[in-house]
């Protein structure tokens, strides 16, 4: 009897011992889940979620605040992706769809007033006060940000046009849509 | 010259219609009105232009200088005048324009002067430097900038240099008959590549299909008393596949992951040592090309056109039947239908195709795949084409890779060969353009998320620095204040004791002290009046009084000198002095209101 308490007595010490050395060894740092839906994320950074960041979004989605389809500049593809990830169901997203887009400055109606650069979450304005602003065309996410901020509205959002870098192949199955 | 050949998996033998356009000799094509020479023709960056509009430009001019080391610079194919440097239909599948310099030839066709270097007297950097500048690219279809191909690896010496004359695509036969007319140049150029990758062997695979041109390198090789071989090898499609060609020189198998260089193997088109030699033998950089016009024709041949040329002037040369529907440049199994006839020839134009409904008759539709297996069978690459094609029809990426999409070489074997008619290639095309774009927007939200959290960090900083700065300035205000009381407290104490001193001192030199004695005493009573709101006023002030009684101080441990020599008279006139002002000192501490404010801040 005395054996036996001890015995198990003895394997519970060296199981917990080892229990407890796995979990300082191997902690985790942070949540993965949460990096994993980031990392779906369109990292366009533009509250269109009504979180003030894909990291917050990401967050919320994983503590299961926020629901999967709030994300319009990833999509359709992206809700798949996250249903996928999370096993949810897929849902029709809750904003409009629209193509990639850019953002254009009129460069001849900017009259220099920084607004837009400071509100660019991705740094992709360049210019000073009472200079000339101009964005930089590869590094804009196209998240209508600096939009609002400007005082003359000399902002424009500007689909990226298909060219030689960015064509595809076409999907060679022709789909049937039913006429509207 | 017996040569052990080996063989690749799978391959079709299609019928090759070669025939008809080997007749006639290679024809000079004829200028054209006019010239678009795009400058994105290679792989790799695009060039700058360098020329402007409304210049003028000889035949070999720099039109577009190499953007980087993966780049190949771009030349005027004849002498004229630059119309525009504009947005032109590009040659490619796509239809979409790409920026080209349009030419209108002057009819004279005047070189740039041309200089001949002789290679073997250059250091290898300056000889691909060289073929860089004058466009060499591999001219096979790949358009590879073929310097960039001729550096050895250090680790790995070459040990054969194959040479591509397989053409196995149906209808072409430009490498041909370059081989047939031109074998001399090739086999010159085969000897600049040869010395730059210091290779060990030199094989030239050409199909058995092509005896003419086996025949004729044989004698260019032996004219030229080198010591290459010219094999022969069995026509197969895709035998001039550049992995393909060497497995049958070589009997190498050039794996997934590695380049044939890994293995001491470098590969380069007929066409491209031909170019080679042109440029550093001749001074001429990569203007011109020879193109195979055949298929629904009147007259197929093969031409000499200049870059930049129209296909459609140039499809006028081969007189196309009546019922030519569809133009297809490159071969029938790689080639893609040409979007519109106004594009241009450019260095990837080795075989253009008019097509009629009866040659080419529109693809029966697509059937469900029953997993026959053909395609695997011809698959030169080993892969499994039905199980790709699962997966990028499912758009199921991922997979795709795990089965090796991107080893594909969209020789379109599995295509020719599928009972139930399905676009393979296309497919595969397709799931390979959506990898890389998913590929380009992964980077771009990677970059962005950087910058979003590089920008966060930013204003964190700035934030904490603004409030540290705060800090500071309200940290040095308090201090301020403790110095200007401290000040007071000195000046006040100065104040007191100046009378007396100046009382006693009477051997001070004249001038000066009693103007210090007058500060010391019109600030003494001021500082009470100053409020503390004036904190920065009090501490100049209180600074001025503390210089000022440190020079006095000064003043005071100096002892008057030469005194002893003084005569009665001017003892006598001194004493009177010092007696007048101490009366005026004594006027002065009685009355402090006549010396003013400003006088002491002098």
């Amino acid at each position: 009897m005395i054996l036996t308490i001890a015995i198990m007595a003895l394997g519970a010490l060296v199981l917990g011992a080892a229990l407890g050395y796995a979990s300082i060894k191997f902690k985790v740092e942070g949540d993965p889940l949460v990096d994993k839906i980031e990392a779906i994320l369109p990292q366009t950074q533009c509250g269109q979620c009504g979180y003030p960041g894909c990291k917050p979004y990401a967050t919320a989605i994983s503590a299961g605040e926020a629901d999967i389809n709030l994300c319009p500049p990833g999509g359709m593809d992206g809700v798949r992706k996250l249903a996928d990830l999370l096993g949810r169901e897929v849902k029709p997203l809750e904003a409009e769809e629209t193509p990639k887009q850019v953002a254009i400055i009129d460069e001849q109606t900017c009259i220099g007033c920084t607004l837009c650069i400071q509100a660019c979450p991705v740094d992709a304005i360049v210019g000073a006060a009472k200079q000339m602003h101009t964005i930089v065309e590869p590094l804009c996410t196209g998240c209508e940000l600096c939009v609002k901020p400007c005082p003359v509205e000399c902002i424009t959002m500007e689909p990226i046009t298909e060219n030689l870098d960015n064509w595809k192949w076409k999907y060679p199955v022709i789909e049937i849509k039913r006429a509207a | 010259m017996l040569q052990r050949l080996f063989h690749f998996k799978g391959g079709v033998k299609p019928q090759t219609h070669k025939a008809p356009s080997v007749q006639q000799p290679i024809g000079q094509a004829p200028l054209p009105a006019r010239l678009y020479v795009p400058l994105h023709q290679s792989i790799g960056g695009v060039p700058n232009p360098l020329v402007e509009v409304g210049e003028h430009v000889a035949k070999g001019q720099l039109i577009g200088g190499a953007d980087g080391w993966l780049s190949a610079a771009v030349h005027a194919s004849t002498s004229g005048t630059v119309l525009a440097i504009e947005e032109h239909l590009a040659a490619h599948p796509s239809g979409l324009p790409t920026l080209t310099v349009v030419i209108e030839p002057d009819g004279r066709d005047e070189w740039l002067a041309r200089t001949p270097v002789d290679y073997r007297a250059l250091p290898p950097e300056r000889v691909r430097e060289l073929l860089r500048d004058a466009g060499v690219v591999g001219l096979g279809g790949a358009v590879f900038p073929s310097h960039a191909k001729l550096t050895a690896a250090a680790a790995v010496p070459v040990d054969e240099l194959v040479i591509n004359g397989a053409e196995c695509e149906p209808y072409m036969s430009c490498d041909d008959m370059l081989m047939r007319e031109r074998g001399e140049e090739i086999v010159r150029g085969i000897a600049i590549f040869r010395d730059l990758l210091a290779a060990r062997r030199v094989l030239i695979g050409i199909e058995d299909n092509k005896p003419e041109a086996v025949a004729a390198m044989q004698q260019a090789v032996q004219r030229l008393g080198d010591d290459y071989r010219v094999v022969a090898v069995p026509t197969r499609y895709p035998a001039g596949g550049a992995k393909q060609l060497i497995r049958v020189l070589t009997g190498k198998e050039v794996p997934a992951s590695k380049r044939s260089t890994d293995l001491g193997v470098q590969c380069f088109n007929v066409a491209t040592a031909y170019t080679a030699w042109r440029a550093l033998a001749c001074g001429e950089p990569v203007i011109s090309r020879i193109v195979t016009l055949a298929g629904n024709l009147e007259q197929p041949r093969n031409w000499e056109v200049r870059l930049g040329t129209p296909l459609r002037d140039l499809l006028a040369l081969g007189k196309p039947k009546a019922d030519s529907s569809r133009y297809l440049m490159g071969g029938p199994m790689m080639g893609f239908e040409i979007p519109s006839l106004d594009a241009p020839v450019v260095k990837a134009t080795n075989c253009v195709i008019a097509a009629s409904p009866t040659m080419f008759p529109p693809n029966p539709p697509e059937m469900p795949c029953i997993r026959c297996g053909a395609c695997a069978d011809v698959c030169p690459h080993e892969l499994q084409p039905f199980e790709l094609y699962w997966f990028a029809r499912a758009r199921n990426f991922g997979k795709t890779q795990e089965y090796h999409i991107f080893d594909c070489i969209e020789c379109g074997c599995c295509s020719y060969v599928c009972p139930s008619h399905i676009p393979l290639v296309q497919y595969f095309r397709f799931a390979k353009s959506e990898i890389w774009s998913r590929e380009r927007e992964k980077n771009a939200a990677d970059a962005a998320k950087a910058r979003f959290e590089l920008r966060n960090a930013r204003e964190e900083r700035e934030l904490a620095e603004k409030a540290e700065r705060l800090a500071r300035a309200a940290a040095a205000r308090a201090a301020e204040k403790k110095v200007a009381s401290v000040a007071e407290v000195t000046t006040a104490a100065a104040a007191e004791a100046t009378p007396a001193t100046a009382a006693t001192t009477t051997t001070e030199p004249a001038a000066a002290a009693p103007t210090v004695d007058r500060a010391a005493l019109a600030t003494a009573p001021e500082p009470p009046l100053v409020a503390p709101a004036a904190d920065a006023q009090a501490l100049k002030k209180a600074t001025i009084v503390a210089a000022m009684e440190r020079a006095r101080a000064q003043r005071e441990a100096v002892q008057p000198k030469n005194t002893e020599q003084f005569s009665a008279e001017q003892k006598r006139q001194l004493a009177a002095v010092e007696v007048r002002r101490a009366a005026l000192q004594a006027e002065q501490a009685v009355s402090p209101a006549t010396a003013t404010p400003e006088r002491s801040a002098d």
